[in-house]
């Protein structure tokens, strides 16, 4: 039954953020706050990941592919499709569930338990539209830009690693890429970029705006966050692997 | 003038607050006293709009808030200011930008304006040069002093304090006491204190409203509480032997002071 309770209140939160805001350009200020705030303050984070994965993948691609019948350049192809298919929206969308996810929640936490939030519904502003809209349109915002350098980065990791330990010369990397490249591809990473954003931002915010207790809840609801998100993204990844490719 | 009807919240099973009515006059301290439990700072979430009641109502000279629609509680809350207990300082922003808060997210002044009003409370709460600093940085007491700045920055006509003096030294209570009812009076606000500190009952209420275990058991002044035969409220308000003396001792000097036309049987509940 909790879990019935829990839909139903996450729900009315999404509906409750939905009105006119009391001063645009507050909002405004509040959403490029929050945009580098998951941005630039996931950057960094993304980087180291995107690339050792793109390395890793191409040594162990190349591990696997054995045969002298099939050509170097398959490698290319492997990394990239794995990268753009799979480890950049999904792998990448985890960690922030973590980095990104744990923050929104315990700062909304925090807001709540010293109440901040109740100070700012007093004033007369609707606190789920000021502070929880922003952060998930800045997810949906950045988030997805956050893919696409990951997709980059990843892609440019593999070129590396193959270069650096001998396994595929850069230009036959930079062939491989080019061969039977699919656009669609990138699209779908994109939906699941966008859908796994909204899940990263409004899942976590909705554990810290309804979080009753102290300093204690604070950190459970931020653990639970995290955990609800990455078994929600990759239901959705799974779900959307299915409808969509 | 905020007036209570009937107020009745419940939690589950667990009534919290049984059809509590009050009437709190503006210019004046209104305070809600009660053990920790006794329902009061739900009966000043259920005034501000924070629950939403079970039954009853509060209406803000005489409009009632709680049948109201969002929008036209948004337009009350713009004339409430509240301190809370922790003070809910906005961890993140500087003392000026906290105080700074209202102005920008309802007003259209121009930043020399906001800064110059900025100014205006901060100095009114005795509190300068602190404008830069965060609230990690200030004392219980200077957070509290904070509050109470950002919370009649917009000229309110009703201020909430939510136990203002928990955690403070009796001096620096007394300083906080000493400032919202010197606030009252001089922009005329109506205001409503929840508190259980002995000083700010004698010092500050004007008003009293005593709750045990969700109900209303006592209404009077600092001055009738005195003289009150409620048996509850003496064990509340004068709990140690120290202070049932200085209440023997205050009766008497009130006693003194008495004109002649009034008998001491009236003032006695």
């Amino acid at each position: 039954m909790r879990i019935f309770n829990d839909i139903g209140q996450y729900l009315i939160m999404l509906r409750g953020m939905i009105s006119r805001p009391e001063n645009a350009k507050m909002y405004w200020k509040e959403f490029i706050h929050q945009c580098s705030e998951i941005g630039i303050g996931s950057l960094g984070i993304v980087a180291i990941i995107s690339i050792f994965m793109g390395a890793v993948s191409t040594v162990q691609t190349a591990y696997q592919l054995v045969s002298p019948l099939i050509p170097l350049s398959v490698i290319a192809q492997v990394v990239r499709d794995t990268v753009i298919l799979e480890f950049a929206p999904t792998l990448v969308c985890i960690v922030l569930a973590g980095v990104v996810g744990s923050k929104i929640a315990s700062e909304l936490g925090n807001m709540r338990v010293s109440e901040q939030i109740d100070a700012l519904e007093i004033m007369g502003i609707n606190t789920k539209t000021y502070l929880v809209l922003p952060k998930i349109i800045a997810a949906l915002v950045v988030i997805p830009m956050l893919v696409v350098i990951a997709g980059v980065l990843g892609i440019w990791g593999g070129r590396l690693a193959g270069s650096l330990t001998n396994i595929i010369p850069p230009s036959t990397y930079d062939q491989g890429l080019l061969e039977s490249f699919s656009e669609y591809n990138v699209i779908f990473a994109l939906y699941k970029a966008y859908s796994f954003a909204f899940i990263i931002s409004s899942i976590p915010a909705y554990f810290g705006y309804y979080v009753k207790g102290g300093a204690l809840e604070i950190g459970r609801a931020s653990t639970k966050a995290v955990v609800v998100s990455c078994i929600m993204i990759l239901c959705a990844d799974y779900l959307l692997a299915a409808l969509l490719l | 003038m905020i007036e209570v009807k009937d107020i009745k919240k419940s939690f589950g099973d667990k009534t919290v607050i049984h059809d509590v009515s009050a009437i709190m006059q503006t210019g004046q301290c209104n305070l809600i006293i009660g053990t920790s439990g006794s329902g009061k700072t739900v009966l000043m979430k259920c005034m501000v709009g924070l629950f939403e009641p079970d039954q009853g109502e509060v209406l803000y000279s005489g409009e009632s808030f709680t049948k109201m629609n969002r929008s036209d509680k948004t337009e009350i809350r713009k004339q409430i200011g509240m301190l809370f207990q922790g003070s809910a300082l906005f961890d993140s922003l500087t003392v000026q930008e906290n105080v700074m808060f209202p102005l920008n997210m309802f007003t259209n002044w121009s930043y020399k304006k906001k800064l110059e009003r900025v100014n205006e409370v901060l100095d009114r709460v005795n509190l300068k040069d602190t404008n830069k600093k965060f609230p990690a940085e200030l004392s219980g007491g200077m957070k509290k002093r904070v509050g109470i700045a950002r919370a009649i920055v917009l000229n309110p006509k009703y201020l909430f304090c939510d136990e203002p003096n928990s955690g403070l030294d009796p001096q620096t209570s007394l300083v906080i006491d000493k400032l919202i009812n010197e606030i009252t009076r001089e922009f005329n606000i109506t205001t409503v204190v929840n508190t259980h500190d002995m000083n700010s009952v004698m010092e500050i209420g004007n008003y009293i409203l005593y709750m045990y275990q969700g109900h209303k058991e006592w209404e009077g002044s600092n001055k009738e509480i005195i003289f009150s035969k409620n048996q509850r409220l003496n064990e509340f308000i004068f709990a140690s032997e120290f202070l049932k003396d200085a209440k023997e001792m205050r009766m008497l000097e009130e006693r003194g002071r008495i004109p002649n036309d009034r008998n001491i049987d009236d003032l006695i509940k």
